[in-house]
């Protein structure tokens, strides 16, 4: 069995007195895309953000790579290893888009051949164009794009990708499809988030099934395609 | 007009203008990063000339070189930056989440411990720097002579300007920077340690408002007073400029220097009101400053900081009211000074009420309220003093009085919101205390007015407090109906969404408006029946120290709660009066006192009575 | 007779046109959906009609008077309900506040400073409470709601000031698939018996090819199609730009589903 970069068990998080996730268990094996997948307020985003360490969890293990992060700075949880891509983008729209790629830019680990800005143009060619744009002259998906390649300027080993398919013309989201794709190319390790299953079944191995805080299924994505007992109690009406 | 005397003029302009830019670049640094307003920014700039007149004279002493004095500036500079270290590593970094009320009264706390500190390292007495060697003379300019060392000043302000745009677009420190002006969590997310960079920021920040206070030794005396009159001017550059914007704080300063020294020749004693006319102008047809641009709209809904839901009364709450209201009365069985406290009291906690009907259920955050206290007093002593009326008609002025200037400032204020709103009505409140002070003919100046006594029916002590108190007591009561009225729901509501507000059709800012002038005339009355009750006025009545009291009545009552800041006023002045004469360092105390209850205790006394009520018994 | 008319709407941001001569009719009781990609211009021209933006040319007309250009709140006066996107409300109040508070707006008694609050049009509040199926919560306040129940909420205080027209912009986002599909069965059925106009952005397709009556299709801020949702499905160029083939399998999804 491969090896487990992300390994998350009984983690609680919440806004408030709200309580949003009750125990959450997952794991992410090296070099995998696995679909976090659940219906709105399941508590998707909350699960990334509280690995991230954005929102910090209340309960329960968070280990990267070996080593316990729950409850640790953000920064320090991206300085190890792990990229974040939130949901709503939230692009350095004062920045050009080269810029926005320096924000991100962190040494690569030894032994990687760390991530350029020409080698994520390569991935985003729409964005070559625009290198000294400001990123509020960008479109939705241009801006999209932008987002995951400035996390990838950090030569992350895994990346917590939320919702990257939200608002965007399907034909954008066949491009976002790509991109992840490109990157479990590269080896890097994705937990994506994602409501629409046309996504996760372009993307990823593994679905995980979000529902109230817990999950509660895990299979692969095939087994999920096939089976609709299971789509309908966990992610249709 | 000669034009030689006019280029001579403009130059001076650019000089004064050249100095303010450095220190307002700052300021608008450190809140674009921050996002806090720095009232301590004034604090550094005048630590700079502190430290600036004692070291380059040490350093002259080795030899009187130019380069001695200028490496002594900017040593001073990066001292002062080094207290910025640690004003944000001991304070500011507790405060980044807290409400930003709580933050401008957190770093006015600091300004009046630094006040105190000042005094006790440097003394009372103004202290003259040493002139800059090879600046001392004057340049022929045009057949006038014009200073070498303002000459110098003009180039300093574009070198400074020049040199933060190498450091915002040529480093990565500046990158991130810009960054984190836009949003700090993601930047922590990419893996930078906001820490390190708001610690960063606030060292470039002082040190910019240490160069400021350093350059200007040769031309001003180092004095206690430097803080709070550069502050206002450099939030006025800030405000016209665009907070966080470092080349709008540039034209603004430059407008605002050439605008005084051309407006001293036109109307000598007022530039001030021409600074406010071009701040009014500025924010009518760009409400955000020049380069500034719209506070984001925060993503997740929040409940807001103030009065949730006004309520009802509970049996032990309406007993308390009861026995304090029994307590004013019988204050005349004690003594006369009790009276006179008491009477006190009762006027602050009209004012503070009327603070928190903006504050607490407006969500309308005013740091200069004392400006309509004070305009009351002025108007209602004035008519005593100058027209010799009697105290009724006065005390009918007085709330007329505070209602005008609030319509007038109002007018612009309700236009801002969040922290853009509370710098404008501090802004707004620092020109009214100017008007007063410097028109002495008519409002005595500094000295003020003596001889506000009341009429003879109401001359004795006793009698007088029951007058205040059936009038404040009355205008309390009735304020908080309002409150509980469909107006003071929908303030309440506007606070909680305008947009939402908008779309029921509701005019807001008419609203915020016609609230906001209703509060005004509150505290204009008080400010009346305060007038009367001391027999005089002056200046500090609309100064920002007395704003600042009326807040922290507030912070020390609780802003959720409609009754608390009656509390938090009987219980600050009852501390400030008991404490005031056995202290020579009230100010360090007080400032102490401010921001261990931001810290420590945000929900004031009705957040303590409340949560004291929610025991079990 | 037409409830709302645009007639040549143009907007420009900069260089940037964000609409570009749209024009559209609604009538009463009808739902007419705005899709299109992200950049489209839905909001632009959805802001124009709804006051927040003024349009640099074109006409809005509701019920044949010209409300091109005035205020939300004064449009708000003249008939129109509007929701957002994120849901406003106000969050310091309950549920039943929420609503009384529109009440007293829509009856413009908000510079009132001595009634009580808290009195006024409990009745009226409660009976828009239980249309929308909220009245059993009337009490509590609004922050303690699930999204999906504030969204509800939101949805009677806009139709507390007794519309003609809806605005809803994207009235699902953020809402649970099963949540969705009620609250776009309440509005068609709010609007189609009290002959309500409803006009909505949506980006969910199941929404919107089950519940418009019409759909237009926005792209670099000109409509490119326009019809029956059945013709809007089969539009070539519909599919090419914007549905591509998860859109389209939506599309398809919502036609097997809905009949």
């Amino acid at each position: 069995m491969a090896e487990r970069v992300l390994e998350v068990t009984g983690l609680r998080a919440g806004y408030g007195p709200a309580e949003v996730l009750f125990g959450v268990e997952l794991h992410l094996a090296r070099g995998e895309v696995a679909a976090l997948m659940g219906r709105n307020g399941a508590g998707k985003s909350t699960t990334l953000k509280a690995i991230m360490g954005l929102l910090p969890p209340r309960a329960g293990s968070v280990r990267f790579a070996g080593q316990e992060i729950a409850g640790a700075a953000p920064y320090r949880i991206a300085r190890m290893g792990l990229g974040y891509v939130p949901e709503d983008r939230r692009i350095f729209t004062d920045l050009t888009v080269a810029e926005n790629l320096d924000v991100g830019r962190r040494a690569a680990p030894a032994g990687r051949s760390p991530w350029t800005p020409e080698r994520l143009f390569g991935i985003f060619p729409n964005l070559a164009e625009m290198r000294h744009r400001r990123a509020s002259a960008m479109s939705g998906g241009e801006q999209q794009m932008l987002t995951i390649a400035r996390t990838l300027m950090g030569n992350p080993e895994a990346v917590l990708l939320d919702e990257p398919s939200e608002g965007l013309a399907p034909v954008i989201v066949e491009q976002m499809a790509d991109a992840v794709l490109r990157m479990k190319a590269e080896g890097i390790a994705v937990l994506v988030s994602e409501q629409s299953l046309d996504f996760a079944a372009a993307v990823a191995d593994r679905a995980l099934i979000l529902e109230k805080g817990e999950v509660r299924w895990e299979g692969s994505i095939a087994t999920l395609e096939a089976d609709e007992d299971v789509r309908r109690a966990w992610l249709t009406v | 007009m000669e034009w030689e005397f006019l280029l001579v003029q403009a130059l001076s302009g650019l000089a004064s203008a050249s100095s303010l830019f450095v220190i307002a670049s700052g300021l608008t640094i450190v809140f674009g990063v921050t996002r806090i307003v720095n009232f301590a920014h004034g604090s550094f700039y005048m630590l700079g000339a502190y430290v600036a007149v004692t070291i380059v004279p040490w350093l002259l002493e080795f030899d009187r070189s130019p380069w001695l004095f200028f490496a002594g500036v900017l040593l001073s500079a990066l001292a002062v930056g080094a207290m910025g270290v640690v004003m944000e590593v001991l304070l500011l970094r507790r405060i980044y989440r807290v409400p930003e009320l709580f933050q401008l009264l957190a770093t006015f706390g600091v300004v009046l411990i630094v006040q105190d500190l000042v005094l006790l390292a440097w003394g009372p007495v103004d202290i003259p720097g040493p002139r800059a060697p090879g600046l001392r003379h004057g340049v022929d300019i045009a057949g006038q002579r014009f200073p070498a060392y303002e000459l110098f000043l003009i180039f300093v302000g574009p070198a400074v300007l020049g040199l933060l745009w190498l450091l915002m677009h040529r480093t990565r420190f500046g990158v991130l920077i810009r960054a984190a002006t836009q949003d700090r969590e993601m930047v922590g997310a990419l893996g930078v340690n906001q820490a390190m960079l708001f610690t960063g920021t606030l060292f470039l920040g002082a040190a910019l408002a240490g160069l400021g206070g350093a350059l200007q030794i040769p031309r001003v005396s180092a004095n206690p007073q430097m803080d709070l009159s550069i502050i206002t001017e450099a939030f006025v550059v800030t405000v016209i400029g665009g907070m966080g914007s470092v080349p709008g704080a540039f034209i603004a300063a430059v407008m605002i220097g050439l605008l005084q020294a051309f407006g001293v020749l036109v109307f000598p004693k007022i530039t001030l009101v021409l600074v406010f006319l071009l701040m009014a102008a500025v924010l009518v047809v760009k409400p955000w400053g020049l380069l500034g641009r719209p506070e984001a709209a925060a993503g997740r809904a929040v409940l807001p900081e103030g009065i949730l839901d006004p309520g009802r009364l509970d049996g032990l709450t309406r007993a308390l009211v009861v026995v304090a209201v029994a307590a004013v009365l019988a204050l005349p069985l004690l003594d006369a000074y009790a009276v006179k406290v008491g009477t006190e009291v009762l006027i602050l906690a009209l004012a503070a009420f009327s603070l928190n009907f903006l504050v607490g259920n407006g969500g309308i955050v005013s740091f200069g309220h004392a400006a309509y206290f004070g305009l009351g007093a002025y108007g209602a002593g004035l008519l005593v003093v100058k027209a010799g009326l009697p105290m009724e008609p006065a005390l009918v002025a007085a709330p007329i009085a505070g209602g005008l200037a609030a319509a007038l400032f109002g007018f612009f204020v309700v236009r801002l919101s969040g922290i853009y709103l509370a710098m404008l009505t501090l802004a707004f409140a620092q020109i009214a205390y100017a008007v007063v002070f410097q028109w002495v003919d008519v409002t005595g100046g500094d000295n003020g007015l003596v001889g506000v006594w009341p009429s003879r029916w109401a001359a004795s002590r006793e009698v007088y407090h029951y007058m205040v108190a059936a009038v404040t007591i009355a205008a309390i009561v009735l304020l908080r109906r309002v409150i509980h009225a469909p107006f003071g729901a929908t303030l309440r509501a506007a606070r909680d969404s305008a947009q939402r507000a908008d779309a029921i059709g509701v005019d807001v800012r008419m609203h915020r408006w016609l609230g906001f002038i209703l509060a005004g005339a509150a505290a204009g009355l008080a400010g009346g029946l305060y007038a009367f009750s001391k027999g005089s006025i002056d200046p500090t009545l609309l100064g920002i120290p007395m704003s600042v009291d009326f807040l922290s009545m507030l912070l020390l009552g609780g802003i959720q709660s409609v009754l608390g800041p009656v509390a938090g006023a009987a219980a600050f002045h009852a501390l400030k009066d008991f404490f005031l004469p056995l202290t020579d360092h009230w100010r360090l105390f007080m400032g102490l006192s401010i921001i261990a209850m931001v810290l420590l205790f945000p929900r004031g006394l009705a957040g303590a009575w409340a949560s004291l009520r929610r025991r079990p018994a | 007779m037409t409830l709302l008319a645009a007639e040549g709407l143009v907007k420009r941001f900069g260089g940037v046109v964000a609409a570009k001569d749209v024009s559209f009719a609604l009538d009463p009781g009808e739902m007419l959906a705005i899709i299109g990609p992200n950049g489209a211009g839905k909001t632009t021209t959805f802001n124009m009609v709804g006051g927040q933006l003024r349009p640099d040319a074109g006409r809005v007309t509701l019920a044949g008077q010209d409300i091109t250009g005035i205020p939300p709140r004064a449009v708000c006066r003249l008939g129109v309900g509007r929701t957002f996107q994120v849901a406003q409300t106000f969050l310091s109040f309950t549920v039943l506040g929420n609503v009384q508070m529109a009440l007293i707006a829509h009856h413009g008694q908000t510079r009132r400073l001595l009634a009580d609050a808290a009195a006024l049009h409990r009745d009226d509040a409660l009976a828009l409470l239980d249309r929308v199926g909220m009245a059993a919560q009337a009490a509590r306040p609004i922050g303690e709601l699930a999204y999906g129940d504030v969204k509800r909420v939101e949805l009677a205080i806009a139709l507390a000031a007794a519309p003609r027209l809806l605005l809803m912009d994207e009235p699902t986002a953020g809402m649970a698939p099963s949540e969705r599909s009620a609250l776009m069965a309440l509005v068609a059925g709010i609007a189609r018996t009290e002959r309500i106009g409803v006009l909505f952005t949506e980006h969910d397709m199941d929404a919107v090819f089950a519940h418009a009556d019409r759909i237009l299709v926005l792209v670099r801020g000109e409509i490119i199609a326009r019809g029956t949702p059945a013709e809007v499905r089969a539009d070539p160029e519909v599919q090419r730009v914007y549905l591509g083939h998860s859109g389209t399998r939506a599309a398809e999804r919502a036609k097997r589903a809905h009949g």
